[in-house]
C-alpha cells in the first residue's frame, strides 16, 4: 500500500513538471503565433521557412539563442547581471503555480486539483510575485552598466510599480464579491455570472494594468527599441536575453490566465470541458494583447504615468467604494 | 466674474468630452482595421521562389559594358573613381598603341560600395552601369572584391547603340558640321539667316 503522502508528493512533482513544460511550450509557440498574427495584420506572411508553415521556428530560435555568444559588458555587476533574467522568468513561472486550470477532480478517491498550489491567499501571492518581477528588470538594467539599460530599467521600475496599484485595486471588488482571496473560490463565485458583467470597470482597469505589467505595447517604454535600443536588455545576449524574452511571454500567459480567473469566470462554460474553456479564454486574451500590439502606438512617458495616477488609480478607488455601497444596499 | 466664466467652462468640458469620445472611436476604428487585415490575403513575395522583375534603373551589381563593336567602353578616365563617395573603385590607366586609353586593371570593392550610382552618372563613355541584379552575397569580404574580368560583360547594357569614339575623343575626320549629331556651323558675322 502506497502511503498517502507519497501519492501527494508524486502528484505535486507531476503537476510541477506538466505546468513547467506546458508553460514553456506555450510560451515558445506564443512567440511564433505573435509573429504570424502581426504578419497577417501587416498583410505579410510571417515566419514560414522552418518546418510546416514555420512550425519549427521556436526550436530554431532556441538553438540560435543557446549557441549565440554570451557577451557581458565590461564594468557590469556580474552577479546581478547573471541573476536578473532568472528573476524575471522565475517570478512569471511562480505566479503560474497558483492559477487554477480547472475544477478539483476525484481520481482514485484522491482529490486532484489541476493547479500546483491552492493558496488561501492566492491573490496576495500573485500580486506579490508580480511586484518582485520589477527586480529582475531594474537590476538587469542597472547591472548592465549602460545608460540605455539604466534608463529602460528606471522606466520599467516606475511603470511597473505605478501600475501595480490599479492592478491590485481593481482586484478588490472581485475579492469583495467572492468573499475570498483563494483563486478557486473566486472562480467558483463566478459559476453563474462572470465578474466582467458585474465589474466591467474593474475588468478594464485590470486589463490595462496587466498590459503595463507585462510591458506590452502600448506600455513597452522600458524596451522602446526606437529610443532605448531595447532598454533594460540592451546588453543581454544569447540565452540570458532568451530568459527575459521567455519571462515576458510566460507573463503574457500568466496575466491572461489571471484576467480569466478574476473576471472571465475561469474554467466555467457550457458544453466544452472546463480545461478547454480556460485555455480558450486565456488565448483570447493573449490574442487581444497581440492585436493591440499590431494596432496601438507607444505612449509618451508622461502620458503613461499620468494615465496611471490621474485616471486608473482614482477610478479603481471609486469603483471599490461604489461596489461596496451597492453590496451594502443589496444585502 | 464667475457668472461670465461659467458657460465658458461648461463649454470647455463639453469640448473635452466630445474630443475624448472621438479619440475613443478612433481607437475602435484602429482595432477594427487591424482585425480586418488578419483575414486579408498577404501580399508577400516569397523571395527565392518568386522573383520580381525589378525596374531597369535599379541600382545593384555594377558592370563594365562594351560598345557595339565589342570594344571595352572604359577609357580609364578615373571619373567614376573620383565621384565614388566611399572610394571603392580603383583602376590603372594605360594607353594602347593607337593612342586610345584603357584600364589595365579595374577593381570595385563591393564590400564598400553603397550603390549610389554616382559612378554611372560620372562616366562619359557610359561604360560603368548599375544593373538590377542584387543577388551578390558572399561569405568572405575578399570575395566581394570584383576585378575587371568579373565586371566586364559582353553587351552594351542600358545603351546598346552608344559608341563614345564616334562622338568624341578622337580627331574629327571631316569638315565642321559633318560629325555625328553635330549641327551646321553658324556664320556669326551674318545678320541674314
Amino acid at each position: 500500500m502506497i502511503p498517502s503522502w507519497l501519492i501527494d508528493v508524486g502528484l505535486l512533482v507531476i503537476k510541477l513538471a506538466v505546468s513547467l513544460v506546458g508553460l514553456l511550450m506555450i510560451a515558445a509557440y506564443l512567440v511564433l503565433a505573435e509573429r504570424k498574427l502581426l504578419g497577417r495584420m501587416q498583410i505579410r506572411l510571417g515566419p514560414n521557412r522552418a518546418g510546416w508553415h514555420g512550425a519549427l521556428q521556436p526550436i530554431a530560435d532556441v538553438v540560435k539563442m543557446i549557441t549565440k555568444e554570451d557577451a557581458r559588458p565590461r564594468g557590469a555587476d556580474l552577479f546581478l547581471y547573471w541573476f536578473a533574467p532568472a528573476v524575471t522568468a522565475l517570478t512569471a513561472f511562480l505566479i503560474a503555480a497558483v492559477v487554477p486550470f480547472g475544477p478539483a477532480l476525484n481520481i482514485f478517491g484522491h482529490r486532484f486539483e489541476p493547479m500546483v498550489l491552492d493558496l488561501n491567499v492566492g491573490v496576495l501571492y500573485a500580486l506579490a510575485f508580480s511586484s518582485i518581477g520589477v527586480y529582475g528588470v531594474s537590476l538587469g538594467g542597472w547591472a548592465s552598466n549602460s545608460k540605455y539599460s539604466l534608463l529602460g530599467a528606471v522606466r520599467a521600475a516606475a511603470q511597473m510599480i505605478s501600475y501595480e496599484l490599479p492592478l491590485a485595486l481593481s482586484l478588490v471588488p472581485a475579492v469583495m464579491l467572492a468573499g475570498s482571496l483563494r483563486l478557486t473560490d473566486i472562480v467558483e463565485a463566478q459559476a453563474g455570472l462572470p465578474f466582467i458583467l458585474v465589474q466591467p470597470v474593474a475588468f478594464a482597469i485590470f486589463l490595462i494594468a496587466a498590459f503595463a505589467e507585462a510591458k506590452r505595447i502600448p506600455f513597452d517604454l522600458p524596451e522602446a527599441e526606437n529610443e532605448l535600443m531595447a532598454g533594460f536588455h540592451t546588453e543581454y545576449s544569447g540565452m540570458r536575453f532568451g530568459l527575459y524574452f521567455l519571462g515576458e511571454y510566460v507573463n503574457m500567459i500568466v496575466l491572461g490566465s489571471l484576467v480569466t480567473v478574476f473576471f472571465l469566470g475561469g474554467w466555467h462554460g457550457p458544453l466544452l470541458p472546463p480545461m478547454v474553456w480556460f485555455l480558450l479564454k486565456v488565448f483570447a486574451l493573449v490574442f487581444v494583447m497581440i492585436w493591440s500590439r499590431g494596432t496601438l502606438p507607444r505612449l509618451r512617458w508622461d502620458q503613461l504615468m499620468g494615465f496611471c495616477w490621474k485616471v486608473l488609480t482614482p477610478l479603481a478607488l471609486v469603483n471599490i467604494v461604489v461596489t461596496a455601497g451597492i453590496m451594502v444596499l443589496l444585502s | 466674474m464667475s457668472d461670465k466664466r461659467a458657460p465658458e467652462q461648461t463649454g470647455h468640458v463639453r469640448r473635452e468630452t466630445t474630443a475624448g469620445l472621438r479619440q475613443a472611436w478612433g481607437l475602435v476604428q484602429g482595432f477594427a482595421m487591424t482585425l480586418r487585415h488578419v483575414f486579408r490575403r498577404p501580399i508577400t513575395f516569397q523571395y527565392p521562389e518568386e522573383k520580381r522583375t525589378l525596374p531597369a534603373r535599379t541600382r545593384a551589381r555594377i558592370v563594365l559594358t562594351r560598345d557595339p563593336d565589342g570594344q571595352e567602353r572604359c577609357v580609364a578616365c578615373y571619373l567614376c573613381s573620383a565621384a565614388c563617395p566611399v572610394d571603392c573603385i580603383s583602376m590603372q590607366s594605360e594607353e594602347r598603341p593607337d593612342g586610345r586609353r584603357w584600364a589595365r586593371w579595374f577593381r570595385i570593392n563591393f564590400a564598400r560600395c553603397i550603390f549610389c550610382g554616382l559612378c554611372e552618372e560620372a562616366c562619359p563613355t557610359l561604360a560603368i552601369q548599375l544593373t538590377p541584379d542584387f543577388e551578390m552575397a558572399e561569405h568572405g569580404l575578399l570575395d566581394l572584391v570584383a576585378e575587371k574580368e568579373d565586371l566586364l560583360i559582353d553587351g552594351g547594357g542600358k545603351h546598346p547603340d552608344y559608341n563614345f569614339y564616334r562622338h568624341a575623343g578622337v580627331a574629327v575626320a571631316g569638315d565642321k558640321g559633318e560629325h555625328i549629331g553635330e549641327d551646321e556651323p553658324v556664320d556669326v558675322l551674318s545678320n541674314h539667316v
